[in-house]
């Protein structure tokens, strides 16, 4: 009596495995599809990286359209009243750099890098399209009088830019969240995009 | 590592192992001088406030290394009980301090804006001194600021009538 379900097991084994290879399909069933090793990277992707980082808070919570800095993710005013002042860089006798040094603060959880400032009033992102920031990158009287390759130079070697990858940690030691395009892909696309002429999509 | 700093006008050495170490620990545990203090490890508070080359600085988020060869100023170095800064001097005018725990830091900063600012408007008062006193001498801070303007004017008028 207790042999009987396994005889019945097997036998339906048996009869699995034959239905499976008897429908298995042949080789010559399948289409084979040619797929090239390149994948072509237009203008307008080299584009959408590159906004996809300067619109992130890590980049915009220092191009304010109100001339008070952001913080975090969610962007908030800077704590303490902090505002752009004369210079970009504080007030007289509290100034960025009376917290913020030239490198990340690992024990506080303040943020440094080189010139630490807010970027200039004329350079306000803050609230635009990202076919405005363009317009704004573009335009030299937005721009700091930059050229092309200076503004290649400055957005893929300045540290204050690149500070975005390497934000360090909050005051709660948690890391801040960095740009959701690497380092190295922000700069090519940055090259790209200026080798393909800066066409801005919408244009 | 070794870091040389001028404190209060005399050249230091510090021997430290961590050149990461906050300028306000070796202030007060190396150095001896616990009148900069700690308040909230975060340049949040500015009860840890300092001059560092006369700029107002958060001691607890300065790494000492920054420090070498540079001119740190601490409420001990600002005056003394003879000679008090206008500043130290405006603050026992007002009666300011209660706890007084935070007071060192307002005091630095203070001294910090007066170098910039020599006669502050209550605007430049309200976006300069931005530390946090918890028993809440704001008011009377803000009186002393002003007497220590006026102070200050006048020790220059007096310094130059000497000249």
């Amino acid at each position: 009596m207790k042999q009987k379900p396994v005889y019945t097991f097997l036998i339906l084994m048996v009869i699995g495995v034959f239905l499976v290879f008897a429908g298995a399909p042949k080789i010559s069933d399948y289409e084979i599809v040619e797929v090239e090793n390149t994948v072509e990277v237009t203008s307008d992707d080299s584009y959408n990286k590159m906004m996809d980082v300067l619109t992130h808070q890590r980049c915009m919570n220092c191009h304010p359209s109100d001339h008070i800095p952001k913080q975090g993710d969610t962007s908030h005013p800077h704590h303490f009243g902090m505002a752009r002042g004369e210079d970009d860089h504080g007030f007289e006798a509290t100034s960025c750099n009376t917290c913020h040094q030239s490198e990340n603060n690992l024990n506080s959880g303040v943020p440094g890098a080189p010139h630490w400032a807010l970027a200039p009033a004329s350079m306000a992102w803050e609230g635009l399209t990202r076919e405005q920031i363009a317009e704004r990158l573009l335009d030299k009287s937005t721009n700091g009088n930059r050229s092309h390759q200076e503004l290649i130079e400055h957005m893929t070697e300045d540290d204050l830019v690149l500070w975005a990858w390497e934000p360090g940690v909050d005051a709660d030691g948690k890391p801040r969240t960095i740009p959701p395009v690497s380092k190295e892909d922000f700069k090519k696309a940055v090259e790209n995009w200026f080798a393909d002429g800066a066409i801005i999509p919408s244009k | 590592m070794e870091i040389s700093l001028t404190v209060n006008g005399i050249l230091k050495t510090v021997d430290i192992a961590d050149e990461n170490t906050p300028l306000l620990w070796v202030v007060r545990d190396t150095l001896d001088l616990k009148g900069t203090k700690f308040g909230c490890g975060k340049a949040a508070c500015g009860a840890c406030t300092l001059l560092v080359d006369d700029e107002a600085v958060r001691s607890c988020s300065y790494p000492v290394k920054f420090a070498e060869g540079k001119k740190v100023t601490t409420i001990e170095g600002l005056g003394d009980r003879e000679n008090p800064h206008p500043v130290q001097q405006a603050w026992i005018e007002e009666i300011v301090p209660q706890c007084g725990y935070c007071q060192p830091g307002f005091m630095m900063a203070t001294a910090a804006l007066l170098n910039k600012v020599p006669k502050p408007t209550d605007e430049d008062i309200d976006k300069n001194i931005i530390n946090v006193c918890r028993c809440g001498t704001y008011y009377r801070m803000r009186k002393a600021i002003h007497k220590a303007a006026e102070l200050q004017a006048e020790k220059v008028i007096n310094e130059s009538k000497e000249v």
